[in-house]
């Protein structure tokens, strides 16, 4: 069996551990605290939950753009594209559903 | 203490439900006295229950789908025979334990028994085939077993305390909301999918890993066997698709137990989403499902007629194209909600579509077979019957795909025959053939033929009396899921369909024939050799069974029939100049203690016993953390031992050698 290696230490992951709390805090504020109007405050949490995808890809999974092999980076782009189809088909669907259902 | 469970859950309304319930615990009775009995239970836990080894995790799943093939079967023999009787009157079943029927007939075909079988199927197989010793993650292959049995068990043991959920196996609210379906039979639903969801995700990381990782030198990704490439096509839609059903399920159950609103009609919930996520997960499943069926009739139309696989490229592309287009389509599952037509014309093209790559799959095996010398072996006939049958289901299937005929079609016995025409033929005859072509790998003895092949013929036969019918009903406006009805021109057609059941039910008779027989006959039909078939691949190179460590030495990969090519060097059997220690992982209880915890923490959440709910967490939690903390999950098999072990395969080939032809 192989041992972690120690190049990515405690620091890395309390970093990202702090970001990520920080990341999840803010739209649950958000939404207890109706700071912003609706439309404004799903708009921050969509933010909010991109930047923790790449927080945890980043600090926890060790990803980058230099030292990660290229296959690696294959499997992100082909679950971007599979998440782009999920979300944005969804999206496509229930707002023209919403649109033809509106009151 | 119990939160609402109460002497009222035991199924006292109809006599049917406590002759369910009493063959339920009679039948986990009876396998505790068998095992008894013969003393087996300590051996049963060393030796089984608590193994890491792949193989025996393959078998435990596929066992638990057997079991769960002959539940879902008596459901549907039941809804049969209740639709043959219940014209103008009420049948033998009221219509609320008629709605228990149906839905858990689906749950169970689709998750517990489908979804077992197919992991069992990859567990036997796909590390033999690529030539390692074990999956990439050992104990999350344990795990994942007992979280799927965990799931399973909730759906059994609702037959007997509750009831189960009457909202079909797509749970659709606001029919399953709390406010419609307060009881518990949606919630039973939910933990057992939520809880078997979570071993599927598990199982197809596992895989993934173990595929691109665990190849033995030498194989590279285009000299894969088509059924390795369609189990990583299979395992890569599971990682990325059943997330969606996992949050789907956990929305609705935060609906049904916090009080929220995902799904809900008032305070913002939007019903509609639940069918958008559900389908997003639910098209895959069909392909997760039917891919590594397809991979079996590859091997087993290659092994049989004795040829290559003809157009191994283009199978291979097109299963990983029919994987990235099952993402495209899942609309045409609800056609009928209201979208716009471009949304319907978009999704409704893209089905179409993928009826493409599926075609080019059904020339490859028939150009395989051409001039052929075809062996009609069980799972040669499994295979045969699937290509005549699946093509009627696909034409159906491109028939649905226009939305304009969908609108009439859509919630029709015509819908009912077209999926049970994919999942029986496809799915279901693919892991039929796939058991018979690999018992004799994965239990040492032939598996006896004649009661395979009269399998088959029932199976074949009783497939088409049992939903042609549907189809002329689903032209006639039969909706499904019909408890009682008044045309009487349905009712021949329903008694032909209840004929079909049994002739089914004669099958599965077979299937146990057979397995008596051949286990009754093993000492006189024992596979010395490991490879009965005339095999291509490096499954077929080790002994039957397979040693625990798999090959003694990693084989080294030339070709992409690497056994066939190593015999026609004359290299196959070759004693290796000597041997290594051997690392294995050792076997954990840890595996089947979590899902004895997931399946109690999904009983508690059921009847709202939340200490309980806390203390299973609480113990999950522990068993994971000193599980990852446990540096010595290994043990060595020292060379000698190896060699003790080859040596006795050596001499059992050799005195075949000697004495056979």
């Amino acid at each position: 069996m192989e041992h972690p290696t120690s190049e990515h230490g405690l620091r890395t992951y309390l970093i990202g551990f702090a970001l990520a709390v920080i990341l999840s805090v803010i739209p649950f504020w958000l939404v207890a605290s109706h700071v912003l109007p609706p439309g404004r405050t799903m708009l921050v949490i969509g933010i909010a939950a991109i930047l923790q995808i790449l927080v945890h890809l980043r600090f926890f999974l060790h990803l980058n753009l230099t030292s990660t092999p290229k296959e690696n980076l294959l499997a992100i782009v082909f679950t971007a594209v599979l998440i782009f189809i999920m979300v944005g088909g969804s999206f496509w669907i229930m707002f023209d559903l919403h649109q033809r259902m509106a009151v | 203490m119990f939160g609402r469970l109460t002497i009222e859950a035991l199924p006292l309304y109809s006599w049917v439900a406590v002759g369910g319930a009493a063959v339920t615990v009679g039948g986990a009775l009876l396998v505790a006295i068998v095992v008894t009995w013969l003393k087996a239970w300590k051996y049963l836990w060393t030796e089984w229950l608590t193994s890491v080894d792949h193989k025996r995790i393959g078998i435990m799943y596929i066992v638990v789908a057997l079991i769960m093939l002959v539940r879902g079967f008596v459901d549907a023999i039941m809804m049969r025979a209740q639709q043959a009787v219940a014209l103008n009157s009420g049948g033998y079943l009221p219509p609320e334990h008629f709605d228990q029927i149906f839905s858990s007939h689906g749950t169970i075909m689709i998750f517990f028994m489908a979804m077992p079988f197919m992991t069992g199927l990859l567990n036997i197989a796909v590390p033999l085939q690529i030539g390692t010793r074990d999956v990439a993650f050992p104990f999350l292959n344990s795990l994942s077993l007992w979280l799927t049995s965990a799931g399973a068990g909730l759906v059994l043991v609702s037959l007997v305390i509750g009831k189960f959920s009457t909202a079909g196996w797509t749970g659709y609210p606001p029919y399953s909301g709390v406010e419609y379906t307060p009881g518990v039979g949606v919630d039973y639903w939910i933990w057992a999918i939520l809880i078997s969801g979570v071993g599927s995700t598990l199982s197809g990381i596992n895989f993934i890993v173990t595929i691109l990782k665990r190849r033995a030198p030498g194989m590279t990704l285009m000299r894969m066997p088509p059924f390795v490439w369609t189990a990583l096509c299979t395992s890569v839609l599971m990682a990325f698709a059943f997330p969606a059903l996992t949050v789907a399920c956990g929305l609705l159950a935060l609906d049904r137990l916090a009080g929220m609103h995902f799904f809900t009609n008032a305070h913002g919930g939007n019903m509609m989403n639940y069918p958008n996520l559900f389908w997003i997960w639910g098209h895959p499943e069909v392909y997760i499902l039917i891919l590594p069926a397809f991979g079996v009739f590859s091997e087993v139309v290659s092994t049989f007629s004795r040829k290559r696989l003809f157009g191994y490229e283009s199978l291979v592309y097109a299963t990983a194209a029919i994987a990235i287009l099952s993402f495209t389509v899942w609309l045409h599952h609800f056609f009928t909600m209201g979208s716009s037509a471009n949304v319907n014309a978009f999704f409704g093209i893209t089905t179409m579509i993928i009826a493409v790559p599926t075609g080019v799959k059904v020339f490859n095996w028939l150009l395989t077979m051409y001039r052929g010398r075809i062996e009609f072996h069980p799972s040669m006939l499994w295979s045969i019957g699937f290509m005549v049958t699946f093509v009627i289901g696909g034409m159906t299937g491109v028939l649905l795909a226009i939305p304009s005929a969908d609108f009439l079609m859509h919630n029709t016995t015509f819908l009912v025959a077209h999926f049970h025409n994919m999942i029986i033929p496809g799915v279901l005859f693919g892991y039929l053939a796939g058991y018979m072509y690999w018992f004799p790998k994965a239990f040492g003895f032939a598996f006896d033929r004649a009661w395979g092949a009269r399998s088959f013929w029932c199976w074949f036969v009783g497939f088409y009396l049992a939903f042609m019918p549907l189809y002329i009903l689903g032209f006639k406006g039969m909706p499904r899921r019909m408890e009682h009805y008044n045309d009487p021109s349905w009712q021949p057609y329903l008694m032909v369909a209840a004929l079909g059941a049994v002739v089914v039910l004669c099958g599965i008779g077979c299937m146990v024939m057979q397995l008596y027989v051949s286990i009754r006959d093993r000492d006189l039909t024992r596979d010395s050799t490991g490879d009965p078939w005339d095999g291509r691949t490096l499954e077929w190179s080790t002994s039957s069974p397979p040693p625990v460590y798999n090959f003694a030495v990693l084989p080294e990969v030339r070709d992409r029939e690497p056994f066939l090519d190593m015999k026609e060097r004359g290299v196959a059997y070759q004693r290796p100049a000597h041997y290594e220690d051997i690392y294995m992982p050792k076997n954990s209880m840890v595996g089947v203690v979590m899902g004895a915890l997931a399946f109690v923490l999904g009983f508690a959440v059921i009847w709202y016993i939340w200490w309980l709910v806390i203390a299973c967490g609480l113990a999950m939690w522990v068993a994971m953390i000193a599980k990852s903390s446990d540096d010595e999950a290994e043990y060595v098999i020292r060379a000698a031992e190896v060699a003790k072990i080859e040596e006795a395969r050596y001499r059992a080939l050799g005195s075949r050698a000697e004495g056979g032809t």
